[in-house]
């Protein structure tokens, strides 16, 4: 099944009955797939709107009336989300947000990239706030992860971000659909507009006045990003066990990093992988433990370098850490990396 | 004794804040008593702006969910899709639903969304202190128009409800008032037709209010009363301009 098709699928295995989104490449057949099969539920409802503004603000009436909503897009289209997204993360509102991003600044090109991880990871829009961020690598992660995106959502009324790239959308790989089962902890939606039948009327607002209470509101915020930190942490690691060297690396840059890694530990070279699934929040502690035992760190992301701002504050000065980026959609091979991690390797005389 | 004037049970009992003979408060009278009278206090959703009226939910006492700057009509869109049988309608100033959301306006009225936007027309920005607005009429001193509006250089008075009506989805578009009682009475069956074709099913309806804002006109309430009636209304003609229960009528 191919990538985009999975995510849709997985959507509606998980519940979501609610699709807004604008086209885009590379994730059309996401939009595609959603037309076609909701208009066969006689639940679903899928609008095309006008624009990623509209979109993403029909993404925030469904989730105020409680319905597990969607939308997708790639770069472009989730820059012209970004105010929707704040204002999700201001009201608390549970919403899943696909970026299948692509080359860029601008226009860019509809080539695999990753540049779009500080906008996903920093909040990406205005004000102090973060979204959860998970990033599969195949497509059998995309459909997993997509599916726990609506339940965590729902469990900490927070927007999610499925962060993969073009080539995961595009790809096409064997996919076997977990059955969805409804997460015990999660409560009853008894903050969302429905109609003030035999009650007061209620709100959703982000409108503060007053300082100090919008203080309260952000530490608020701040509190329940402190126990996702807590929870929510997730990570492969690949042949760590006995290595002095470690590959960090994301998505379909931790794929390629994986065949890198496998053919420098066929030249006796101990390299392994750590591969953080959910970029926000970010593995810091696996890293630190990481830390005490290898001291020599690779990085490799489709970008000009911003994942590897974290593995920095992870390891602190006394990191011994080195960088490797290709932005722009261009997608190297496990060769050309596992060239650049044996030269590493074999410097260090490790 | 008998009592004739009382709170409708859609308001909260809290003062308003806005500006003396500022119509934002006779109209959220208005909507709160057509609730009441039509009896729809309890499915109704409302979508408040991004505008003096942003605090419009601390007034009436039903479902409000905020929208960000223009947006109203795309969340409301959300909304009535996952509810469709709830009343749905937006209350957006004229920066909100006739600038920065013109497109999300367009497209709702053209999918015949079945919410009903509520259009104050206060022929500038309330809220941010008196800019032109996309309806501050030609000639019209602004903060932003000093020494009035010019066409050519500033855009002319645009006329959304017009070009609303065009949509094949709209099903009814009025334009009131709300400077005297007779304007006033007659806004507030506007209103009520508005939800009642949204009751009945029909598509979009918008209901254009032209409303005073005393303030930023620098005029008393009864020169912004006045003002309505000698120049607004005179660019932006009130009545029905599209109603699809009455064939052969509009545009
Ligand atoms: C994206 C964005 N841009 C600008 C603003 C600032 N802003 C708030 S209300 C408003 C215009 C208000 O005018 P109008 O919609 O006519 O409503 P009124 O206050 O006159 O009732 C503006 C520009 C904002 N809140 N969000
Ligand atoms: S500024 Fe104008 S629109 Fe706003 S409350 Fe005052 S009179 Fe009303």
């Amino acid at each position: 099944m191919r990538g985009n098709h999975v995510v849709a699928e997985a959507a509606i295995r998980a519940g979501c009955r609610f699709y807004f989104g604008y086209p885009i490449t590379p994730q059309n057949e996401t939009p595609e797939y959603m037309a076609a099969a909701l208009s066969k539920l006689k639940d679903g409802v899928f609008i095309q709107a006008e624009s990623e503004l509209a979109a993403i603000n029909m993404v925030i009436g469904g989730s105020m009336a409680g319905v597990r909503v969607m939308t997708s897009s790639s770069s472009p289209g989730i820059s012209l989300k970004q105010e929707g997204i704040s204002y999700l993360a201001a009201l608390e509102l549970p919403a899943v947000i696909v970026n299948m991003c692509r080359g860029g600044p601008g226009l860019g090109n509809i080539a695999p990239a990753q540049s779009d991880y500080f906008q996903a990871t920093r909040g990406g829009g205005h004000g102090d706030y973060r979204n959860i961020v998970l990033a599969p690598s195949s497509c059998q992660e995309l459909a997993e992860l997509t599916m726990e995106a609506f339940d965590l959502a729902d469990i900490y009324r927070i927007p999610v971000i499925i962060l993969a790239d073009g080539m995961l959308g595009q790809m096409m790989e064997p996919v076997e659909f977990p059955d969805h089962k409804n997460p015990k902890k999660l409560s009853p939606k008894d903050w969302a507009l429905t109609g003030a039948k035999g009650r007061p009327g209620r709100v959703i607002r982000s409108l503060i006045l007053d300082p100090v209470l919008e203080e309260e509101h952000n530490w608020k915020l701040m509190r329940k990003y402190e126990r996702i930190q807590k929870k929510e942490v997730r990570y492969e690691t690949f042949l760590l066990g006995d290595a002095k060297m470690a590959v960090v690396a994301f998505g379909t840059a931790a794929r390629i990093a994986k065949g890198a890694v496998q053919k420098v530990r066929e030249q006796g070279l101990k390299v392994g992988l750590l591969r953080p699934i959910s970029l926000w929040p970010f593995p810091e502690k696996v890293l630190v433990e990481l830390g005490k035992r290898v001291k020599l760190f690779f990085v490799f992301e489709m970008n000009m370098g911003q994942m590897v701002e974290d593995v920095r504050i992870a390891l602190g000065r006394d990191g011994d850490i080195h960088f490797y980026g290709r932005p722009g959609g261009v997608v190297p091979t496990p060769l050309e990396i596992s060239r650049i991690i044996s030269s590493h390797y074999l410097r260090k005389r490790l | 004794m008998k009592k004739v004037f009382s709170r409708p049970r859609s308001l909260r009992k809290v003062p308003f804040h806005y500006c003396p003979g500022c119509g934002h408060s006779i109209i959220h009278r208005l909507v709160a008593e057509v609730i009441d009278e039509m009896g729809l206090r309890e499915i109704t959703i409302g979508v408040p702006p991004a505008g003096c009226a942003v605090l419009a939910y601390f007034y009436f006492d039903f479902d409000m969910g905020e929208s960000p700057h223009g947006r109203g009509t795309a969340l409301a869109t959300g909304l009535k899709r996952a509810l469709p049988d709830r009343l749905v309608f937006t209350y957006q100033g004229d920066g909100d639903i006739a600038a920065i959301g013109t497109a999300e306006t367009i497209h709702t009225a053209n999918r015949g969304e079945n919410i009903t936007a509520l259009f104050i027309n206060n022929a500038c920005y309330g809220m941010t202190g008196g800019q032109m607005a996309p309806t501050t009429l030609l000639g019209q001193n602004t903060t932003t128009s000093p020494g009035g509006r010019e066409g050519l250089r500033d855009g002319y008075p645009i006329r959304l409800s017009e070009m609303l009506a065009l949509t094949d989805g709209s099903a009814y578009i009025e334009r009131t008032a709300v400077n005297s009682p007779v304007n006033i009475r007659k806004t507030k069956k506007a209103i009520a037709k508005g939800f009642k074709v949204q009751m009945d099913g029909l598509g979009f309806s918008l209901i254009e209010i032209v409303s005073p804002c005393p303030t930023n006109w620098r005029m008393s309430s009864h020169e912004a009363c006045q003002w309505i009636e000698k120049e607004i209304i005179q660019y932006y003609p009130l009545g029905v301009i599209k109603d699809v229960t009455k064939r052969g009528q509009g545009c």
